[in-house]
């Protein structure tokens, strides 16, 4: 590494009180981030913290590097900008389902089209928690909420299907009560070069506590999740028995030695391809019938867009005649009188 | 050179070219207008075209036009009514006529007048015979025909050629101007650089055009401008959108800092966009982002990131920057926002000029977010006002909008080459890198925050759009601290006027009526001062180009006259400005709410009324 010094996680911890409620889940999202900072190999004064507007949003505030907490929905907009302006610098986007499905969904099916270089970090926990109680565009159809007193009538979004369908390089997902698996996989994240988008299913323990209770419950989490690895057969269950198939255009989760099925016949999971189809199923597989996928579901490496922006820089830059304003000005049609 | 022909000399003439979209109007104006300037006239010049791409053929709404106004005189507008119009079709004829003078010059197709064309323009009557042109000068020759028959030997087809016909109208022009059909020829071996075919066919029928013209017995006398002699130097026609990019980017240069555009097409803006992605080769980045609101906030970012930054739109485009504007203004961050303004509201007239977005500049933001307006007044003008909006957001850490409207940015006119060394220095407000960084520690003469770029060891730090306390920048709810943080911002922008330039005022010192004018509004009610003036009246003339702050010397300038007449192409917001900000003046208004820029004669019978009145 380059003269990076040795950081800890406390280098990373800034002097602002944190202001979230007890118990919530961006606590261990704050502190599963901090804890992998000193391991991505970049210097403090080069990582930039960028936030919209909700709970999450305020995270910028707690690292201890540069932060900017912008408006609401605007957190990829910004960090565009960052980003293209100064590609050396290590940019996170920190986001909520709220601010980035709904006010910002145009910014972030954009910044994953163009594969900005940026980190991506999507706190779902299908309601609006700042604004007290209302439902988000993941909140689930029929909920009731402060907004949807007879339930919601709106079929809600997957982010990672939104992500796949913008053709995003990199996607996983994570759960808030998992910091082992999440540390992994912001790792995985940081180093992808293109814009990597983390899901992590976050507890709101004021307004829609016990959300992914299904999903992140330790009874039943093993049987209700399945941590895809790539090159690695996907397998998951309690008595690591079940596994993924595809039948049809569908997939299936079987249980090896029944129905048929032996181990050769569950799928090995290849994030790396340029065909996101695989990677929409398995972001989009939910409870009862399939087990939520969780880990890398898609990285695959495509060009970048602020280094294709210095690239074509240099090349312009390279074949033409016009070094500077007073040979521009001076160029072409003019007239002396 | 023809010769037994009467030559006229002028002072100045308004050319008007009027077709088709598809008729190449806008081609043939550029010839005239470059030929003229070769030639040493001062010139400005105006397209006219209506919001569709391609209008239906031969209809009134499918009109397009280019007007350009030459002078041996020093030219500040594109002209009043025009002395020759050339019109390509009878829709052309019918709707530019009422911008004819009296006697004018009327060049037209009449292979193009016939029923079915009288039927689209909807004209009952065929104007060639129903007594519309009477007093006109007609040169009404078959150009259809002539082409057809000059380049029936090369075998093209019909459509090839019928866009030759332009060219038969230039060499018209050339012999009407007394000018060598080399100069137009010349043009266009420049313009199809690369299809030397495209060259041949048009010159040859440039030619048969001036050879026609002067064989026919319609053109009675023809015209000579003299070059204007107050302009010396190298000059080149540009227009206002063009000299927008070209002022950031000079700022960009002088400032040492690399420059960001985050921008959205919108017209009539797109120019600006268009033209700074051009310049990668001197490093500029533009970011064409999925929205207006994602353009100016990536150029947030990329002012965070320590970029000098600017975005681009037109009206609605500027409410949509709404919100991400404050929070530049709490950020403290430098930004310019370039509003080409047009008419309004909604999508109003996207493609048509007016001043009506001052209010919106001015006050469209929620909370307490005053920031530096500036508005250019001439195309060539929008350079310096470019530069300078950069200037003012670097120097005082503020985003600063700078008004330019579809007049000035479609727009053209002669701009002085400026010598790079001359301009001024841009000296950003960057921290010390060798000391701590706290976000809001302020300069003392300016009171903007100190600038530093995320890389810079130890200067982390985060701002956003939360009410931070003074110095450290920590979030705050602190009542007391609020008051204080609002009136820093607003006492740092207020100073910025200690820094402008000497506010101009153009005849007596003191007397009678003071007529002003704000942004592009200058041009004309200049040259309607001027002629006044000349004849002895009673008047003086300033104009704005700082809308906010307003210059400190405005209120001793006003006490100096009687009255004051406050012109500008809205229903008062200027007006309303100046009254909320010195009520102690009255002001009496004269608008236009026509999306047209003001004529001079408009402004003329005006100030002669209200001088009448006394």
């Amino acid at each position: 590494m380059k003269n990076i010094p040795v950081y800890t996680k406390k280098d990373f911890v800034s002097d602002q009180e944190v202001k979230w409620c007890a118990g919530c889940g961006d606590f261990s999202i704050l502190s599963s981030v901090q804890s992998i900072l000193p391991e991505i190999g970049v210097k403090k004064e080069k990582i930039v913290f960028i936030s919209g507007i909700g709970c999450s949003s305020r995270f910028p505030y707690y690292v201890d590097t540069f932060g900017f907490h912008g408006i609401h929905g605007r957190a990829a907009a910004i960090a565009s900008g960052v980003k293209a302006a100064n590609p050396d610098l290590n940019v996170w986007i920190m986001s909520g389902d709220g601010d980035s499905m709904a006010i910002g969904g145009n910014h972030f099916i954009h910044v994953l089209r163009r594969n900005m270089n940026v980190n991506y970090v999507l706190f779902n926990n299908q309601i609006y928690g700042l604004t007290k109680g209302q439902y988000s565009p993941t909140t689930p159809l029929g909920q009731v909420t402060k907004t949807s007193p007879f339930g919601t009538i709106e079929h809600p979004f997957k982010p990672g299907e939104l992500a796949m369908g913008a053709e995003g390089t990199f996607y996983a997902r994570g759960v808030d009560n998992n910091p082992k698996q999440m540390k992994e996989i912001f790792l995985e994240g940081a180093k992808h070069e293109g814009a990597s988008l983390v899901e992590i299913l976050q507890n709101c323990v004021i307004f829609n506590n016990g959300t992914h209770k299904e999903i992140t419950a330790k009874e039943t989490r093993d049987d209700h999740q399945i941590y895809l690895k790539d090159g690695e057969k996907m397998i998951f269950g309690k008595e690591k028995n079940k596994g993924l198939v595809l039948d049809g255009l569908k997939l299936k989760a079987v249980t090896i030695g029944e129905d048929g099925y032996t181990l050769d016949d569950i799928l090995v999971h290849d994030a790396g391809q340029e065909d996101p189809t695989m990677a929409y199923l398995l972001a989009r597989m939910s409870l009862p019938e399939l087990p939520i996928a969780v880990g890398v579901i898609r990285a695959y490496k495509a060009p970048v867009y602020d280094q294709l922006m210095e690239q074509q820089i240099e090349h312009v830059k390279a074949n033409s005649k016009i070094k500077n304003m007073t040979d521009l000005i001076n160029s072409g049609q003019t007239f002396t009188l | 050179m023809a010769t037994n022909k009467n030559v006229i000399e002028r002072d100045r003439i308004v050319i008007k070219f009027a077709g088709d979209s598809g008729d190449g109007m806008q081609l043939t104006g550029t010839q005239f207008t470059d030929t003229s300037a070769i030639l040493g006239n001062d010139l400005a010049t105006f397209p006219d075209f209506p919001s569709e791409i391609r209008a239906p053929q031969g209809t009134i709404a499918g009109v397009s036009g280019y007007q350009v106004h030459i002078g041996h005189a020093d030219i500040e507008t594109s002209g009043d009514k025009a002395d020759v119009l050339v019109a390509m079709n009878p829709a052309a004829l019918a709707y530019n006529l009422k911008h004819c003078k009296a006697n004018a010059t009327i060049i037209i197709d009449l292979d193009a007048f016939n029923e079915k064309a009288f039927k689209k323009a909807h004209l009952a009557t065929n104007p060639l015979e129903d007594g519309s042109l009477d007093g006109y000068n007609l040169i009404a020759p078959p150009v259809t025909t002539q082409c057809r028959e000059v380049l029936r030997e090369t075998g093209m087809d019909s459509k090839t050629i019928d866009k030759t016909r332009n060219q038969f109208i230039a060499g018209i022009l050339s012999y009407l101007f007394n000018r060598d059909v080399e100069m137009g020829i010349a043009f266009l071996r420049n313009k199809f650089a690369k299809k030397p075919k495209l060259v041949d066919i048009n010159a040859k029928v440039l030619k048969a055009g001036y050879i026609y013209a002067g064989n026919i017995e319609a053109i009675h006398s023809t015209f000579i401008v003299n070059p204007n002699l107050s302009k010396k130097g190298k000059f080149r026609n540009i227009t206002g959108n063009q000299a927008t990019a070209w002022g950031l980017m000079a700022a960009a240069e002088k400032s040492g800092l690399p420059f960001f555009l985050g921008s959205y097409p919108i017209t009539p803006a797109t120019d600006i966009l268009a033209e700074l992605s051009k310049h990668k080769a001197l490093g500029i980045k533009t970011f064409q982002a999925e929205d207006e609101i994602a353009g100016i906030n990536s150029a947030i970012g990329a002012s965070y990131a320590g970029h000098m930054a600017a975005t681009t739109t037109s009206g609605p485009g500027l409410s949509l920057k709404s919100e991400a504007i404050g929070l530049a203004f709490i950020t403290e961050l430098p930004l310019v926002i370039v509003n080409v303004m047009r008419g309004g509201p909604s999508t109003g007239l996207p493609t048509k000029t007016e001043q009506t977005d001052l209010m919106q500049a001015l006050w469209g933001r929620n909370g307490e977010a005053p920031i530096p307006i500036i508005a250019a007044s001439s195309p060539a003008d929008c350079f310096d006002y470019a530069f300078m909006a950069e200037k003012i957001a670097i120097e005082h850490m503020t985003p600063v909008v700078l008004l330019t409207d579809s007049y000035l940015g479609n727009g053209s006119g002669l701009w002085k080459i400026p010598n790079m060394d001359d301009m001024d220095s841009i000296t950003p407000l960057m921290a010390d890198v060798n000391k701590p960084y706290q976000p809001y520690d302020r300069d003392e003469k300016t009171g903007a925050r100190y600038w530093t770029k995320p890389g810079t060891p130890g200067h982390e730090h985060r701002v956003g759009g939360l009410e931070k306390s003074d110095g450290k920048g920590s979030v705050s709810h602190d009542p007391i601290n609020h008051e204080k943080m609002t009136k820093l911002r607003e006492e740092k922008v207020m100073r910025i006027a200690d820094n402008y330039p000497k506010q101009e005022v153009f005849g007596k010192e003191e007397g009678d009526l003071l007529i002003v004018s704000w942004g592009s509004t200058k041009g004309s009610a200049y040259s309607a001062f001027k002629e006044l003036e000349e004849e002895g009246k009673d008047i003086a003339f300033t104009n704005f180009n700082y809308l906010f702050p307003l210059p400190n010397e405005t209120a001793d300038i006003f006490k100096r006259y009687k009255r004051i007449l406050v012109c500008e192409l809205n229903s008062g917001q200027f007006a309303f400005h100046l009254r909320s900000t010195l009520p102690e003046f009255k002001y009496m208004q004269f608008n236009k709410i026509q999306a047209q820029p003001f004529m001079v004669s408009e402004l003329t019978e005006k100030f002669n009324e209200i001088l009448g009145a006394k």
